[in-house]
């Protein structure tokens, strides 16, 4: 029973979080760039969400006759589900999980891989060349950068020596925040989380610029609606994941409810997300790969290879 | 690498920039007393119209968005039959003004024109005409033009000598 209220309430928080996130990011973006954002709608324009929710739901839902109808129609959900699913281990509080899984670590990674097939899907069901490149591009962006996002995160789960995401958050209580012992670790799983949820610099599957608008280009209405909530669920889970395994969770001085702390650290990641795309530029593609299987992936195994040794020093 | 945690920081800076935004109609710009928009036709001092449908400011226009037709009253007075100003084509240039003789032709500080309708955009004589005499208070063309009109004839204008006969041999 308490689990039924708990998965509703991460639900409703999470979905209405997506919404909000859209009013967020043009906000943010626009203190950035020296304007204002939507302001007009309502208190600070926060109301801009209910507008942006009204005009998506209401608006022509047209499916094109030279698409695969039913793959067409399946895409856009995957991603959504998946995020969804991938906040199910994600502990918020202590004792405060949807699900307190052994291998919730491995749970998150095989959940946010599985996103990827959306975006693969969408953009061959679309029967375009732009939307077929699109989910050409976040195959081989997917591929690539997951291998070493795995790897990552295996030096925190050297150093607790658990799968379980509240194990992680408890052994940072001795040992103090992982971004400190595993640094190296911290930064390649940013990029590769920044990469995996398809936010500028690595936005190259819908790249505007280049291919219209990538993997949604045939998307309209409410699929290309789930598509942009996918996205910003994907930020924020990335975000919370990052909280979760590098800056202790809900760990936090005692004068406020470990929620608070957990909800402070991955707002400031949201943030830093908008951050990036307001600030850096996108990468040509075959610096992508080259950046992910030339740098990436050497760090993050020597960054494994460091861990493991000091790891089984210690231990002897 | 570190070119873009430059940018990232210097971005971030910008927090606490002031944003350029101008919030239109809920913070007005200052306009100065004498900034120049939409076009009126003014009155001479005694109420009558200054415009004389010389065409002056039709040929002046760059966009030719001004058409008029000029008629004659019982008195010999030339004014416009009816005078159109499109204002969608407008630039606010003022050349027009610049180009009148008869001071009739003025530009106001209002900019806040905007319609629905695109057709409202057309102004005719009853719309561009006003009561008073914009900003030249005394100037009244056919009291200083030698021009003879019914109770003012040749000679009579302000600063004008009386027409010299010259038929006649007499000083």
């Amino acid at each position: 029973m308490n689990t039924a209220i708990l998965i509703a309430t991460v639900l409703i928080c999470l979905l209405s979080l997506a919404a909000l996130l859209i009013w967020l990011e043009r906000r943010l973006l626009g203190i950035w760039q020296d304007r204002l954002g939507p302001n007009r709608v309502g208190f600070l324009g926060l109301g801009q969400v209910v507008a942006d929710m009204i005009k998506i739901f209401t608006k022509e839902d047209w499916i094109p006759p030279f698409a695969d109808k039913g793959i067409f129609i399946l895409a856009p959900t995957i991603v959504v589900i998946a995020m969804l699913m991938a906040f199910a281990v994600v502990p918020f509080a202590p004792d405060t999980s949807i699900s307190n899984l052994n291998i919730g670590l491995l749970f998150f990674l095989a959940m946010s891989s599985l996103a990827a097939y959306s975006v693969m899907l969408g953009g061959y069901a679309s029967n375009n060349k732009y939307a077929l490149l699109g989910s050409l591009r976040a195959a081989a962006q997917t591929v690539s950068y997951e291998v070493f996002m795995g790897l990552s995160l295996m030096g925190v789960v050297l150093l607790t020596g658990s799968f379980n995401m509240s194990d992680i958050v408890l052994a940072q209580k001795e040992h103090g925040w992982f971004v400190f012992s595993q640094f190296v670790g911290f930064i390649v799983f940013l990029v590769a989380g920044i990469a995996e949820s398809h936010r500028l610099p690595f936005d190259l599957p819908e790249a505007e610029h280049e291919i219209v608008a990538g993997f949604h280009t045939e998307y309209s209405g409410m699929k290309f609606g789930l598509f942009f909530i996918g996205e910003y669920l994907g930020v924020a889970l990335i975000s919370a994941v990052i909280t979760t395994l590098f800056f202790g969770g809900w760990l936090g001085p005692e004068f406020m409810p470990p929620l608070f702390w957990f909800c402070l650290k991955t707002f400031i990641f949201i943030c830093f997300f908008v951050l990036l795309r307001a600030a850096v530029p996108r990468p040509r593609y075959d610096q992508l790969m080259m950046f992910g299987w030339k740098v990436m992936l050497p760090i993050s195994l020597l960054n494994l290879l460091i861990t493991a040794a000091l790891t089984l020093a210690r231990a002897s | 690498m570190l070119s873009q945690l430059r940018t990232l920081w210097t971005v971030l800076q910008h927090t606490f920039t002031k944003a350029d935004t101008v919030e239109y109609p809920d913070v007005m710009p200052y306009l100065p007393p004498r900034y120049r928009a939409r076009i009126v036709l003014t009155r001479d001092p005694d109420g009558e119209e200054r415009c004389v449908a010389c065409n002056l400011c039709a040929a002046a226009c760059p966009v030719d968005c001004i058409a008029l037709q000029k008629t004659e009253d019982d008195e010999g007075r030339w004014y416009p039959e009816w005078f159109r100003i499109n204002f969608s084509r407008c630039v606010v240039c003022g050349l027009c003004e610049e180009a009148c003789p008869t001071h009739a032709i003025q530009l106001t500080p209002d900019f806040e024109y905007c319609e629905y309708n695109r057709q409202n955009m057309v102004y005719e004589k009853e719309d561009l005409l006003i009561s008073g005499t914009g900003k030249y208070h005394d100037y009244n063309f056919y009291r200083i033009a030698g021009k003879a009109i019914s109770g003012k004839d040749k000679g009579q204008a302000r600063n004008e000598e009386q027409p010299i006969n010259i038929k006649s041999l007499l000083p």
